[in-house]
């Protein structure tokens, strides 16, 4: 009897939400080498032909995956609702923007080798010690992961032992990336004001306006991606998937059966931060400019209706969220771009009431459909 | 290994060995607790004997919920002394240390993972270092599966393994959390109203596993079911306003005057 039990274990959950891991990496894979062979091999005039608008609005698209894949570790996975991902978003991309301004050199409007354009605007002489590094690739590398690692550590500790969870953290996280928009909106903090970073030249010495760069780009967020989906389906599917599961389902159960719930959410929150900081990272030098606007609490929603709409709890599913609701938003907003947030609001009651676990949620069912008419009674048991 | 990044200062707490020389494993003593002037405990003693099987019973505010509450660290008493046999002083530990040194605890209403399976509840629940990393890359070795296995057998949940926890029954979701309980090898056991809402066919098993889980651990029932605490309880504790008003068997305790003017009275009137 014990070894049906060991057998059976083997196998994964009916009912839990398979990740087919070779799937979603294949599928990146092929679609990444089309465009970049439709970029470089097809010539404009062929219908096969990938522009280098589309090849970087792709790119943009898979760092908004990148980042819904964060949203869902913490939301989905763990229960955690933050509304405020699109601060550690930002920072890893005020890191890149960082680096990218002191690439300019003495090519800006003031021509001053040392300082950014906005410091000798504002009459400074010299740069300041959080600027100081700023300069070499292993200080942005660092500071793309620490600087939204540490905020989330910092403040997830705060929250998280403190046992602040449901709709206040939600409002908390809210408040923090409120908070770091007006922040960083004044000029005294040093990053450029309300303009922001922007007037980027080059990175690792390739010209940013070149097709060439934008498509290596591309390809970089898109291994970037796979990587990244990589970690998150070992993570979600080992042990420790399944305690933050079980935090989410029953916090005090898990306290009780011996597991301390606030490190494991730290943990996890610190780990989704760092994602979202990458997605920032390398999405600015693809958009060319980062300003504190990225900060704003409406960005983060955005983010978390990706997720519902492409299905919590599921790794593809936050990847095939986001790049509908931005291909949906890139559509509509050059149609009718007033009416846009009406759309985004009503997509969300909608996916809400009608398809709780978004469109992976659809997956099962269709395929259960299949099952059903085959076999009656294997879809039964 | 047992890498715990947590760097909790009880990180061994598995390895706390309740001194039980004297038979006694869980001391609560002179404990007092009030909510905002309402003095749910006061002066509570209470002694379980190592293998006993305990029932508490008491009207509704006796403090018997407050009690393991107390017991396992989710509130803290204003004053007293809450000791795991002579040694290790629970006031001093949180609640997943407490569970992990070996007092497990069953709610009153049931509290299993619903999305994960039945497997997946009791193999979280298994012993072992419980920090991050080594959750993190941990494998099921072959004699925890085992253990699952013998677990599952001994609530009765075999057939239901790959199921969902919360497709469970609500009394198979019972069974389920003693098992969870099981699998952390606890001394102590304490259950929280465990044939709430259970067919009479479910009281029964119910009894069967409880009365044959004592001696090797510990067991605290809360019940307010007295059929039930009749079929099972060699002794019976009764709590009344705080403190315990008599204790002994259930024929002592049905005779005794106090009893039957504070509780088993208010049950006929």
């Amino acid at each position: 009897m014990n070894t049906s039990i060991t057998e059976d274990s083997k196998q994964t959950s009916l009912f839990q939400s398979k990740d087919p891991l070779h799937l979603t990496i294949g599928l990146l894979f092929i679609t990444t080498l089309l465009v970049t062979l439709g970029n470089l091999i097809f010539p404009e005039s062929s219908a096969l032909h990938v522009s280098d608008y589309t090849v970087s609005l792709l790119g943009k698209y898979l760092c908004y995956a990148l980042l819904a894949l964060a949203v869902d570790l913490v939301w989905g996975y763990c229960g955690i609702l933050s509304l405020g991902h699109g601060a550690f978003f930002t920072l890893g991309g005020y890191a890149m923007g960082m680096y990218l301004m002191r690439q300019i050199g003495d090519r800006g409007v003031y021509g001053n080798p040392e300082l950014p354009d906005f410091m000798v605007f504002l009459n400074w002489t010299e740069l300041p010690w959080f600027w100081v590094g700023s300069d070499s690739i292993v200080w942005m590398v660092c500071m793309v992961f620490l600087g939204p690692g540490l905020l989330a550590f910092i403040f997830g500790s705060l929250a998280f032992r403190s046992r602040v969870s449901g709709v206040y953290l939600s409002i908390m996280t809210q408040a923090m990336t409120y908070a770091l928009m007006l922040a960083f909106f004044r000029n005294e903090m040093g990053f450029g004001g309300n303009n922001g970073l922007t007037d980027f030249k080059e990175i690792f010495g390739f010209s940013l306006q070149s097709p060439s760069t934008k498509l290596g780009l591309f390809i970089a967020t898109a291994i970037a991606l796979g990587l990244a989906y990589c970690v998150c389906h070992f993570i979600v599917k080992s042990k420790m998937g399944r305690v933050v599961t079980a935090i989410r389902d029953s916090e005090n159960r898990v306290r009780f059966v011996g597991y301390k719930p606030e490190h494991y959410k730290v943990w996890i929150f610190v780990v989704s931060a760092m994602l979202a900081g990458l997605a920032g990272a390398l999405y600015v030098p693809q958009v060319g400019i980062i300003n504190p606007g990225e900060f704003s609490p409406l960005n983060s929603i955005e983010m978390v209706i990706w997720v519902a709409v492409g299905g919590r709890n599921s790794l593809y599913g936050a990847i095939i969220g986001a790049i509908i609701v931005s291909y949906a938003k890139t559509r509509f907003t050059a149609i009718m771009p007033e009416a846009w947030l009406f759309a985004l609001g009503g997509l969300f009651v909608l996916v809400t009431l009608l398809l709780p676990k978004g469109i992976a949620g659809l997956i099962p069912s269709i395929k259960q459909k299949f099952a059903k008419t085959a076999d009656p009674v294997e879809a039964k048991s | 290994m047992s890498i715990d990044k947590a760097g909790s200062p009880l990180t061994a707490s598995e390895n706390i060995v309740p001194d039980t020389r004297h038979g006694v494993i869980l001391y609560v003593e002179d404990v007092n607790l009030s909510f905002d002037g309402f003095k749910a405990l006061n002066n509570l003693n209470l002694y379980i004997n190592d293998g006993e099987l305990r029932c508490l019973i008491g009207a509704n505010g006796a403090g018997k919920t407050t009690l393991m509450d107390v017991i396992t660290g989710k509130i803290r008493p204003d004053t007293g002394k809450v000791n795991f046999g002579q040694k290790v002083d629970l006031l001093q530990l949180d609640e997943s240390e407490i569970a992990r040194a070996g007092i497990g605890r069953k709610f009153q209403k049931p509290t299993v993972f619903e999305e994960l399976s039945v497997f997946e509840n009791i193999e979280l629940s298994l012993t072992g270092d419980k920090g991050i990393w080594t959750t993190l890359f941990h494998k099921l070795s072959g004699e925890q599966k085992d253990r699952i296995g013998e677990i599952l057998y001994t609530i009765g949940l075999v057939a239901e393994c790959h199921y969902p926890a919360g497709r469970l029954s609500h009394g198979q979701k019972q069974w389920l959390e003693i098992g969870m309980l099981l699998a952390a090898k606890p001394r102590v056991l304490l259950v929280d109203e465990p044939v709430a809402g259970m067919t009479g066919q479910e009281t029964e098993r119910t009894a069967e596993l409880l009365t044959s889980l004592a001696g090797e651990h510990s067991v605290v029932v809360v019940e307010h079911d007295m059929a039930f605490v009749r079929s099972i309880a060699k002794k019976v504790s009764v709590l009344h306003q705080g403190s315990v008003l008599a204790e002994g068997s259930m024929t002592e305790i049905q005779a005794n005057p106090d009893v039957i003017r504070v509780y088993l009275g208010e049950e006929q009137g």
